[in-house]
């Protein structure tokens, strides 16, 4: 579940990451480590999302046919699909298996 | 407004409407997947995608939140991984402060003058995205700048809104969305924003463990923690483990550190690889 409370507090924070820029303009620069820590961070938490939503259903095994999906996105996503395609790809390619029988 | 009617090009346009082709799929998506029953277990209210979409507006951490609350987890592991992935903002809003204000000094002056000012500053802070701030850098004549930033900002706020609102139709009407493979599009989403920052060694190295770390652990922590945990993986790119082997291995030359400062350098978002439709 998903209270109105903590909706509210995402949007704050993610205002505030938004507002500091404009804010803080000629006053303040970002060093680029921390920069580059932020960057990791973000880069980290969509990888190990994209492994564990991909692979993962409650605490078990998804079944075949959502990795395959996810894995031929991701190697369109690597040759440099435009976006749609690999998001249609991802669920054409679930859908289809799963038509075929494979869970 | 007037004035993005007036610098805005017909090829500014036309890249707008791309992305916000792209990212309207996805929000069809993230709005169907969002309310339906995934794996029996039900699906979330209507109005909390539409409301991530209006106060939010970032796809990554909406998605993010969403996939953490639907996996069982807690609603603060969901705005934490949100707030994370948002980090990546703070960085955006220095590159385009120059053009979310309004332009010039147009209009009332004055107390009423001020006040609109920062009414027009405080909106276009909310449309700071990866694709708006993308659009911005591509340009350095300051107007260009200006109405690159709007057309894609705005464009895409009213693109993103109504999308999700259909998706949220969508995935009320249709009972198992599991069929249609959309439960794929989170990690596909996913996978596709992650892919070009990917550019240096140690980021991979970070991105891999991370991965490894939050699969492993998912059948015994519950949902959620693992995502958190897989924030372990940035441990991988503490410099200081190196620096300290380092001295153990081989002497380390006069001055500070080996000089070579070798794969971090990449690690910066490169705003010009985000993909069409890429970070939200």
């Amino acid at each position: 579940m998903m209270p109105m409370a903590a909706i509210v507090a995402l949007a704050v924070v993610t205002y505030g990451f938004r507002l500091a820029g404009p804010l803080l303009r000629g006053r303040v620069t970002v060093p680029a480590a921390a920069e580059r820590l932020f960057a990791d961070a973000a880069t980290v938490l969509l990888i190990a999302l994209a492994a564990t939503s991909a692979l993962t259903a409650g605490h078990g095994f998804a079944g075949w046919a959502r990795p395959a999906g996810v894995l031929v996105a991701g190697v369109l996503a690597a040759r440099r699909a435009p976006f749609p395609v690999v998001v249609i790809a991802a669920a054409g390619v679930t859908a289809l298996l799963r038509l075929a029988g494979v869970s | 407004m007037r004035f993005l009617w007036r610098t805005a090009s017909p090829a500014l346009w036309r890249d707008v409407g791309l992305v916000c082709v792209a990212d309207g799929i996805v929000g069809v998506s993230f709005g169907a997947t969002s309310v339906a029953s995934v794996n029996s277990a039900s699906g979330l209210p209507w109005w909390v995608p539409v409301t991530l979409s209006l106060l939010v507006f970032a796809g990554g951490a909406q998605i993010a939140a969403v996939g953490v609350v639907l996996a069982g987890g807690s609603p603060v592991a969901a705005v934490l991984a949100g707030a994370v992935l948002n980090t990546r903002l703070f960085p955006y809003g220095f590159a385009v402060a120059d053009v979310v204000g309004p332009a010039g000094r147009t209009g009332a002056s004055g107390a009423r003058g001020v006040v609109r000012r920062w009414l027009v500053r405080l909106l276009g802070t909310q449309v700071i995205t990866d694709e708006s701030v993308a659009f911005a850098l591509r340009h350095s004549d300051p107007a260009r700048r200006r109405s690159a930033f709007w057309a894609c900002g705005v464009g895409l706020f009213v693109i993103w809104n109504l999308s999700v609102l259909l998706g949220v139709a969508l995935g009320s009407a249709v009972r198992n969305t599991d069929a249609f493979g959309l439960d794929a599009t989170f990690p596909a989403v996913m996978l596709a924003l992650a892919l070009p920052t990917l550019t240096s060694k140690s980021t991979r190295v970070a991105a891999g463990t991370g991965a490894v770390i939050a699969v492993a652990l998912t059948p015994v922590l519950p949902a959620g923690l693992p995502l958190l945990a897989a924030l372990g993986g940035l441990g991988t790119r503490w410099t200081g483990w190196r620096r300290l082997t380092g001295r153990w291995s081989r002497p380390v030359p006069s001055g500070h550190g080996d000089g070579s400062g070798d794969d971090d350098g990449g690690a910066a978002l490169d705003k010009d690889e985000v993909p069409a439709g890429g970070r939200r």
